[in-house]
């Protein structure tokens, strides 16, 4: 899996992201939506960026792309894109890179085509202007493309408004309009998070084929670690505005690290769970922006947070190998982070119980943590 | 699509019959006697005379059956003969309405010409100094009556200055003086017209427009590169004039029947100031017929900017 597009190519850096900062500066304080996230991106190479609502994972990918909007943005770090300082371009040539090199394709296609204009212009307009071609050269390419997303019926779906489509057919046609002018980085922002469960694997799919085919780097973001699972080369999992982990993918699934990712897949809903399991939640919301807490920013919520977790903030370091980076004291596996577990347990730490609860963890562990509770249900 | 126009011509129809009849009826319980109208101030008030003139202008009929010939009439395109001229109501009509008509029109047009920049501005720099400035002007231009900005006019350009030799008063027609003429004469007037107008037409499209901006296919057209201005105008501007569409209806209806101030000041002959000299005579069938005749208009308008609608916003098509 993990050497899927690179048989046999050397492939160079496209995308160099170095200590990355957004904030926003609102009446009630400064909202540090992305607080130092550094990474890199090979050429026809996927990188799943995960967290919940509020992690700054959107707010990540536009700002790679410059697409933050208003005067209380705050930006600060370097986001080099083929050797470019993204941050450095104005307006006018970042309109240059926009749609031609960089794209996107946005989470509600509901909202993301423009209801009153012909799905033939939105998939035309762009590659007009950017490869300089005639009319019907672009609508040539435009219908050749609106098959390639296997639209069917491409010939009358150009003149077609976006309300007479699906919801899977319109994320076809904005996946179309993303892939028109042959971008080197497809940024696709929750793509399939609006959709129907049954389109959700298809329009992933259509998603990497045509990542693969191309050639192409792309940054997919989701709240949902099964999304990224068979699909990504690396992840990186997104709290409260920093990366808490980074791996290859196969070795982040193998290899959990950090509590956040573990609870994150923990709650993924499995088949092979018995009827009426409870759904596993991670405890608490995530938290403030404004005023985060102390310490390790996911230690309000963590079943293995102690006095340290919440004094001093863990920076990302290597586990066994480079690749894989993770930020925490009493990372996941660890004699350390059991130890801690049964101590939660023990002084019956909210989030530790409910966590117990989910029974990932093994029953001599929640048998001992039932006794300690007094008997329990 | 058919069954909407039919829809609509039938509500049409429903309408014209509903403000006819109020027009008949208000001006029938007008306190006064119309014979007092009709008959010259000098002339003797005698019973005979009253009832010959009663007779005669069939004013002793019940109301309905006065409004039943009248409507007879009026769908022949008659709408009666004025009670003091003795000139036909359509003629009167057809003398003054191109006048009122290009006034209305010109205005409209100064107003959306400058509303929609001026609206497009202000929502795309919002909050900044050109939307403020712009709006702060627009307030202005709501809150200055069009008769002081016609006065002022006339004074800045044909008391203080001779710039473009603009007459102050009078009206060139454009059949016998020529479309130059005609337009000197009605720059001034239109303009004063068109400073409410503008005023609302700004904001509103400003307010919507903003709306307009934040949404999701604003910023995935921006995230394919287009350039601001084709975002504005070919992105933004459709889905933010809805309303724009409803009020220049509105706002045209308004101008139709709004314009005698100005006329007044500019005097010109146009059908404002027919109606008022029909109101101060208790002219009655003038009055009723210039009003059923605006009121067509307005409704005809309002009538047209529904089809607009279809026209801006596919889905309403649907329905």
């Amino acid at each position: 899996m993990e050497s899927r597009g690179t048989v046999g190519r050397v492939d160079r850096k496209i995308l160099v992201v170095e200590d990355l900062k957004t904030h926003f500066k609102l009446p009630a304080g400064m909202v540090k939506a992305v607080d130092g996230v550094s990474f890199d991106l090979k050429q026809g190479q996927t990188l799943g960026v995960v967290g919940e609502s509020g992690s700054g994972k959107t707010v990540l990918s536009r700002t790679i792309m410059r697409l933050t909007l208003g005067n209380n943005v705050h930006t600060s770090g370097r986001v080099s894109f083929e050797d470019r300082d993204i941050l450095s371009l104005s307006n006018k040539e970042m309109q240059k890179i926009w749609g031609l090199e960089m794209a996107m394709v946005f989470q509600d296609p509901m909202t993301s085509l423009n209801p009153v204009v012909k799905i033939g212009r939105q998939v035309t307009e762009h590659v007009r202007k950017h490869l300089n071609v005639s009319k019907s050269e672009a609508k040539a390419t435009a219908l050749q493309l609106l098959k390639g997303v296997r639209i069917p019926e491409a010939e009358a779906r150009f003149n077609a408004y976006p309300h007479q489509l699906s919801g899977g057919m319109r994320q076809r046609v904005s996946i179309a309009i993303a892939l028109a002018c042959g971008p080197k980085i497809l940024f696709a922002d929750e793509p399939t998070t609006a959709l129907d469960v049954t389109v959700q694997h298809q329009i992933l799919n259509l998603l990497n084929l045509q990542q693969q085919e191309r050639h192409m780097a792309m940054i997919l973001v989701t709240h949902d670690l099964g999304v990224v699972a068979g699909r990504t080369n690396d992840i990186a999992v997104m709290y409260a505005g920093k990366i808490v982990e980074k791996a290859p993918t196969w070795m982040l699934f193998s290899r959990v690290q950090h509590p956040y990712t573990e609870a994150l897949l923990r709650s993924i809903p499995r088949t092979n769970q018995k009827n009426h399991t409870r759904l596993s939640a991670i405890a608490g919301r995530p938290p403030d922006l404004i005023n985060p807490p102390q310490g390790c920013k996911f230690s309000p919520r963590c079943p293995y947070a102690q006095d340290k977790c919440r004094e001093e903030e863990p920076t990302l370091q290597a586990a066994q190998s480079d690749e894989h980076q993770f930020a925490c004291w009493y990372p996941v596996g660890t004699p350390e982070n059991k130890e801690a577990f049964e101590k939660n347990l023990a002084a019956q730490l909210p989030q530790t119980l409910a966590f117990a609860e989910g029974k990932v963890v093994d029953e001599s562990v929640i048998d001992n943590a039932v006794a300690l509770s007094g008997g329990g249900s | 699509m058919g069954k909407m126009i039919g829809q609509r011509v039938v509500r049409l129809i429903a309408t014209l019959l509903a403000v006819t009849f109020l027009t008949f009826l208000l001006t029938a319980l007008l306190p006064g006697d119309p014979v007092n109208a009709i008959l010259p101030p000098d002339a003797p008030r005698d019973q005979a005379t009253v009832d010959r003139i009663r007779a005669e202008f069939n004013l002793d009929d019940p109301l309905l059956v006065r409004y039943g010939s009248w409507l007879a009439n009026a769908v022949t395109g008659d709408l009666g003969k004025s009670y003091i001229t003795d000139q036909q109501v359509t003629e009167a009509i057809k003398q003054r309405i191109p006048i009122t008509f290009e006034l209305t029109a010109l205005a409209a047009f100064f107003a959306l010409l400058l509303a929609v920049p001026v609206g497009i501005l202000g929502a795309y720099r919002e909050g900044r100094f050109a939307d403020k400035s712009s709006s702060a002007m627009v307030q202005v231009g709501l809150s200055v009556p069009p008769f002081i900005v016609g006065i002022f006019l006339i004074w800045l350009f044909t008391v203080k200055t001779s710039f473009l030799g603009l007459p102050s008063t009078g009206w060139n027609r454009i059949t016998t003086d020529g479309l130059w003429e005609n337009l000197r004469t009605a720059v001034l007037p239109a303009f004063a017209l068109s400073l409410a107008p503008l005023a609302y037409f700004s904001r509103l499209l400003r307010s919507d427009m903003v709306g307009t901006l934040k949404e999701d296919f604003v910023l995935s057209a921006r995230a394919k590169g287009l350039k601001n201005r084709y975002i504005l105008g070919r992105h933004a501007l459709r889905p933010s004039s809805l309303s724009l569409v409803t009020i220049v209806g509105i706002q045209l209806g308004i101008l139709l029947s709004g314009t005698v101030v100005i006329e007044q000041i500019f005097a010109l002959p146009g059908l404002g100031s027919r109606l008022l000299n029909a109101i101060y005579q208790r002219d009655i069938v003038m009055i009723q017929g210039i009003t059923v005749f605006i009121a067509t208009m307005y409704v005809l308008i309002n009538t047209a900017v529904d089809f607009i609608y279809l026209a801006i916003d596919p889905r309403i098509r649907k329905r």
